[in-house]
């Protein structure tokens, strides 16, 4: 068979184009790890540490102010993996990740209880808000009474945006309804199991209600037409605990590096670091570990 | 308007080859064009099995490999990450949020579409050239080699196909690479976090940037088509 078979080249040339890619893949890769070692001031190569966490700290840009300190003091390289509580929390019991940073302080005691996680500690809080149209048909504007303002919601069968999605947002929505006594049933009640910037982009469009909280609300702000109509609620407290599951259960885990950050995150320094982020002017999230 | 800045965007990624950016480039290369030359490397052999087969005898097989090709990737994602879990069967092997274990995401996603393709392609050559060949005192080896290159713009239009379906998908590699940054973050995944943070601008820069570098693969592709014709 003839080797300058023009089909065979092309072949050739195909494997060539992409064997180049893959090699200019791994260069790509190397850069990022010589420019790694370039600001790390120790000889270790640092230690890979997994933080399955909730959009809300990662997508508010949060742990991206407070865990370049946390890498370059203890010398481990964190890698964040950002999914809704529920994913997380699953995450988490499967041994996947080394520590998490959750909100739905309820579900984790439990599964503390159940042995799936330790040394679980409250890291700081924000809160939830409910937001809507400016214009307000329902007139829950002002109101400090979350289930009450759902309950109206309720009857107006005005449009509601959920979650849907067992995050801890969802969690705190279904707690709301729970208290209202209502069932939310019908056209009216959106379950779309999407992230909360997509479903504040959702209610908006439609010009409908929903429970959020209040970092991403003000990261979004801008491109929303939403307003905060109730705020102020004990029930809408929001409360963010960090956990490591159980290093028995899965000794794979790096309990050590789990345990670094978490005293990070409950230290001064890293209580104030949360404090002083800020998003559009306002501060995000409130520290209060004990 | 959001879509001039995305595309003013896009211009300054390119201009400023935004480190990142790079970095977020060669892993979708690299997680994509493995997948899509493993995938290739299983499915040509087998589609161009499956094509010369007897269409009667392979019926139910071509259509498993039909329902196949329409795989959800979030399903596939899903499966991996249960394999790959340390709780799972292979956990033991680390391989979680790896670009490891996207690639075998990828691989199964393209590999049913590689090999449909291939075999549609070898079919519609297959009759009269097999004739030939066999005539011609042709071993079962050799026609096949024969109808490969016979079929061959069909199948490299199957691997594209392949390849634009693993550099367009996002839910299994964010399922099981967990898009972390500087590690196994791509082009689609980072679409969706900035969508996700608001960053309309920024999304669709990046998803100018993908679309254009999917313009030059298929160039290039379509050269090496072109190449083959002569």
């Amino acid at each position: 068979m003839k080797t300058t078979n023009p089909w065979v080249r092309g072949w050739r040339l195909t494997v060539l184009v992409l064997l180049v890619l893959i090699v200019a893949a791994g260069c790509g890769q190397g850069g990022t790890l010589t420019s790694g070692g370039q600001d790390g001031t120790s000889q270790e190569p640092p230690q890979e540490l997994k933080l399955a966490t909730t959009t809300s700290t990662y997508d508010s840009g949060l742990l991206d102010e407070i865990l370049p300190v946390f890498e370059e003091k203890y010398n481990y390289r964190v890698s964040v993996l950002s999914m809704g509580t529920g994913a997380a929390l699953e995450v988490g019991k499967r041994g996947d990740a080394d520590v998490l940073l959750v909100h739905a302080k309820d579900k984790e005691r439990q599964l503390v209880q159940e042995g799936f996680f330790v040394d679980r500690q409250d890291v700081m809080y924000n809160d939830f808000v409910v937001v809507g149209p400016t214009d307000d048909p329902v007139g829950i504007k002002g109101s400090a009474d979350a289930a009450a303002a759902f309950q109206q919601v309720a009857e107006k069968e005005a449009v509601f945006v959920s979650r849907g999605d067992d995050s801890g947002t969802h969690s705190k929505e279904k707690s709301i309804w729970k208290k209202a006594g209502t069932n939310p049933q019908g056209n009216w009640y959106q379950s779309v199991g999407q992230g909360m910037g997509d479903v504040l982009r959702m209610t908006s469009e439609q010009q409908g209600y929903t429970l959020t909280d209040r970092g991403t609300y003000i990261a979004l702000r801008d491109k929303l037409n939403l307003v905060v109509l109730v705020e102020g609620d004990q029930a809408l407290f929001n409360q963010y605990g960090i956990m490591v599951p159980n290093p028995e259960k899965n000794p794979h885990i790096n309990y050590d590096g789990a345990t670094a950050l978490i005293q990070f995150f409950v230290s001064d320094e890293g209580q104030q670091l949360i404090a002083g982020f800020k998003q559009h002017g306002e501060q995000l999230f409130y520290p209060n570990a004990q | 308007m959001v879509i001039w800045d995305g595309l003013s965007q896009a211009f300054s990624l390119i201009i400023t080859r935004d480190p990142a950016m790079m970095q977020i480039i060669w892993m979708s290369l690299l997680v994509s064009g493995v997948s899509v030359l493993l995938a290739s490397a299983a499915g040509i052999p087998l589609g161009t099995w499956l094509g010369l087969a007897p269409a009667h005898r392979v019926r139910w097989l071509a259509q498993i490999l039909y329902t196949l090709m329409g795989l959800p990737p979030v399903l596939v994602g899903l499966f991996v990450y249960l394999l790959l879990s340390s709780a799972g069967p292979f956990g033991v092997l680390n391989l979680l949020f790896s670009p490891t274990a996207m690639i075998l995401a990828q691989t199964i996603l393209a590999l049913p579409i590689v090999t449909g393709l291939t075999m549609i392609a070898v079919r519609s050559k297959d009759r009269e050239i097999r004739d030939t060949a066999v005539s011609l005192g042709a071993s079962a080896w050799q026609v096949a080699l024969t109808i490969i290159r016979e079929a061959r713009l069909a199948i490299t239009g199957a691997v594209v196909t392949g390849l634009g379906r693993l550099m367009a998908e996002v839910g299994a590699v964010m399922m099981v690479g967990g898009n972390i940054e500087g590690k196994t973050r791509v082009m689609t995944s980072a679409i969706v976090l900035e969508t996700r943070r608001g960053n309309f601008e920024m999304a669709i820069g990046l998803g100018i940037v993908l679309l254009a570098l999917a313009f030059i693969i298929n160039s290039v592709l379509y050269r090496i088509q072109g190449v083959g014709r002569h």
